[in-house]
């Protein structure tokens, strides 16, 4: 692991009208890391992610990349420090192929004219290269699994040639062999060396694919962990708040009621 | 967009490991690869139609089925004087069905489009025919009219955000308007048959090699555009489609080009509508499926939030679209008034407007945006144009005309919904 973080966020805040949304918020990624980026709804998850990508500029606090200080306004901002963010929606034309929703945005020409030729080659190349496996790169998106489509999104915001990969609930809506993929894929980004904040709500996949897992509690900080060495039911008990969940309000309301 | 018919592995899906020495790596085992040689078309083929990927099918077994029967009713319907009054008069509508095609593309529709195209007709004949300007630029500033007029039903819809049908709707109202003030109390304005715009639908190239080279060139264009692409994929080393499949396809349309270079020589020649019509349906073509603006009007049809943060200006495609279904709308006026040789206060009224989105959606475009092309404005309105033809040379009346045309539409739009299910089933929608 590299000394200086890719991203660190120092004393972050963001206040939307009379909700404060987040609060002095710290975040460290390295490269060649997944950090998993959890904690219960309205944690402030979301926003986070978009201050870092640019959609929401941070209100006060620090964002620094590879150890200078930068300021993130707008989501451009954040592609040409080397951000992508694929979000949960995943944003491709569905009547489009895959070879054309890869490079929307930023087709390959030749004399004004679409390259299909060199554009098919480095899908190719790039699906190769992440071991993705799908039918062909000529079928429109509309054929492809939930799965498949994660994966194409995740390709898509490779071509940036990032250095820093924010995936948004990638396994939110996909079955047990499709969330696999995903994972196996979130695994080949870390072996390239590319820093991953992965937000997710299912704890067995952030023990599987994450290093560190980052716990949001009511727009604040409520600990970073290491995964190996912390059980599922500290994570919980973190982004629940340890004496604020179910089984301990259960247990002192039964006590009131015993008493 | 060709997606199934590479060459790459020779084998079924069965045997896929084997072979993966020579075939391209990121080839699917899975994936249903089409064998070589005839057998394979006929394989694919059958696929296709169970997957209900009928694409131009429906269209192309309606127009046998309309000749069949018109020419048992009357043998004179295929003969070459009809079949090019056919052709000559279907271009009015298929250019205005042409940027229909751009707009359905966007998942949008123009209602504007009749009013627009009797608009243009009305400022060329009072620009021209009344006030004596010169002939081309009174054309030209007849079609920037149409385009100035897409662009304002483009700014109400893109920046201010009415629906694309409301929009268009009173524009609908607004420029019939216009057309009948601008037109003045005299009502209808002659266009004389010197006139460029009298040219435009009857004019024929009389000289027998003019047909002949446009379609010899037509040919030897499109076998080397596909031969070099192939040979360009197979260099890079994609799925390219083999030498031989090439020259049945240059051989196919080899035949329909001098199938109709033949018939229009043997009556009065090279129409020049057809070939603007049709040079225009090869740019558009172009323009929507080898250019970035294409792709991006594709794009919008598909998701506008995968649009938007591709970096597209959602709001200029719209508006520019808006723009091309205007231009269009106003060329189309102006065959249609050279069809009539005047302009009139009936110009771009009655069903003008209907046939037009008919024409688009019957040659299969989509209503619900990104699936079409602007060779699906050709095929529908050769349907449509046939159809009142054919009735017209049994004498049947304009109301029966309608009905039919009407039970045409409703069958193409059941056919759409029909195989949109098959091919939601078959994961291919």
């Amino acid at each position: 692991m590299t000394a200086t973080p890719v991203l660190a966020l120092r004393g972050v805040f963001k206040r939307f009208g009379a909700v404060q949304a987040l609060t002095d918020v710290d975040l460290e990624i390295h490269a060649g890391e997944v950090v998993a980026l959890v904690g219960d709804n309205g944690a402030g998850k979301s926003t986070l992610v978009k201050t870092i990508a640019g959609v929401h500029p941070i209100d006060e606090g620090v964002i620094e990349w590879e150890g200078r200080k930068v300021t993130v306004d707008r989501p451009q901002d954040a592609q040409h420090l080397g951000i992508a963010t694929v979000y949960q929606d995943l944003a491709l034309a569905d009547n489009i192929d895959v070879v054309g929703n890869l490079f929307l945005g930023r087709e390959i020409r030749r004399w004004g004219v679409l390259n299909e030729v060199e554009m098919e080659r480095r899908s190719r190349e790039l699906l190769d290269s992440l071991s993705i496996r799908i039918p062909s790169v000529r079928i429109p998106i509309a054929s492809l699994s939930g799965g498949q489509r994660q994966v194409v999104a995740i390709a898509r915001s490779m071509l940036g040639e990032p250095k820093l990969v924010i995936l948004d609930e990638p396994t939110a809506a996909l079955g047990v062999e499709q969330t696999a993929q995903v994972l196996d894929l979130v695994e080949r980004l870390r072996s390239r060396g590319l820093a991953v904040l992965l937000i997710s709500h299912n704890m067995a996949d952030v023990k599987a694919v994450a290093d560190r897992v980052a716990v949001l509690r009511l727009g604040g900080n409520n600990g970073v962990f290491d995964v190996r060495t912390t059980s599922q039911e500290e994570i919980i008990a973190a982004i629940t708040g340890a004496t604020d969940n179910a089984v301990t309000r259960r247990a002192s309301r039964t006590a009131e009621v015993q008493k | 967009m060709s997606i199934d018919k590479t060459s790459a592995p020779r084998h079924r899906a069965v045997d896929a490991p084997e072979a993966a020495e020579g075939a391209v790596a990121a080839v699917d085992p899975r994936l249903l690869v089409q064998e070589q040689g005839f057998g394979g078309y006929v394989t694919e083929f059958k696929r296709k139609i169970k997957a209900g990927e009928l694409g131009s099918i429906p269209v192309i077994v309606g127009l046998i089925v309309i000749a069949v029967i018109f020419t048992s009713l009357n043998s004179s319907f295929l003969g070459a004087g009809n079949i090019t009054d056919i052709l000559v008069q279907m271009s009015g509508t298929g250019l205005i069905a042409t940027g229909i095609v751009f707009v359905l593309l966007l998942g949008e529709i123009d209602l504007s489009v009749g009013s627009v195209s009797g608009l243009s007709s009305a400022i060329f004949a009072v620009l021209a025919i009344t006030h004596g300007m010169n002939e081309v630029l009174a054309l030209i500033l007849a079609l920037v009219s149409g385009a100035v007029a897409g662009a304002i039903h483009g700014f109400f819809f893109a920046r201010i955000g009415v629906p694309a049908f409301a929009v268009t709707l009173a524009g609908l109202l607004f420029w019939s308007g216009l057309m009948l003030q601008v037109l003045g109390p005299s009502g209808t304005i002659n266009i004389p048959n010197d006139n460029v715009v009298y040219k435009l639908e009857n004019y024929f190239f009389s000289d027998v090699a003019a047909a002949y080279i446009l379609a010899l060139v037509a040919v030897v264009v499109y076998f080397w555009a596909s031969f070099s692409g192939n040979r360009k994929r197979q260099r890079a080393g994609v799925p390219f489609r083999p030498v031989a499949d090439t020259i049945m396809r240059t051989v196919l349309v080899a035949v329909a080009a001098f199938g109709v270079a033949v018939i229009f020589n043997q009556y009065k020649g090279l129409p020049l509508a057809v070939v603007i019509f049709v040079g225009l349906l090869v740019i558009t073509d172009f323009v929507l499926r080898r250019t970035t603006y294409g792709r991006k009007i594709f794009a919008l049809g598909g998701s506008v939030e995968a649009s938007r943060r591709a970096g597209i200006n959602v709001t200029w495609i719209r508006i520019s679209v808006f723009m091309i279904s205007g231009g269009f709308a106003s060329l189309g006026g102006l065959f249609l008034a050279s069809q009539i040789a005047a302009a009139n206060q009936g110009a771009g009224a009655g069903n003008l407007l209907m046939n037009s989105i008919a024409a688009a959606v019957i040659g299969g475009t989509s209503l619900f945006g990104g699936r079409g092309r602007t060779w699906n404005a050709l095929l529908g309105v050769l349907v449509i144009i046939s159809i009142q033809v054919g009735l017209g040379i049994q004498g049947v009346a304009a109301p029966i005309v309608s009905m039919v045309t009407g039970a045409v539409l409703l069958a193409t739009v059941v056919i759409d919904a029909i195989t949109r299910k098959t091919q939601r089933s078959a994961g291919r929608a």
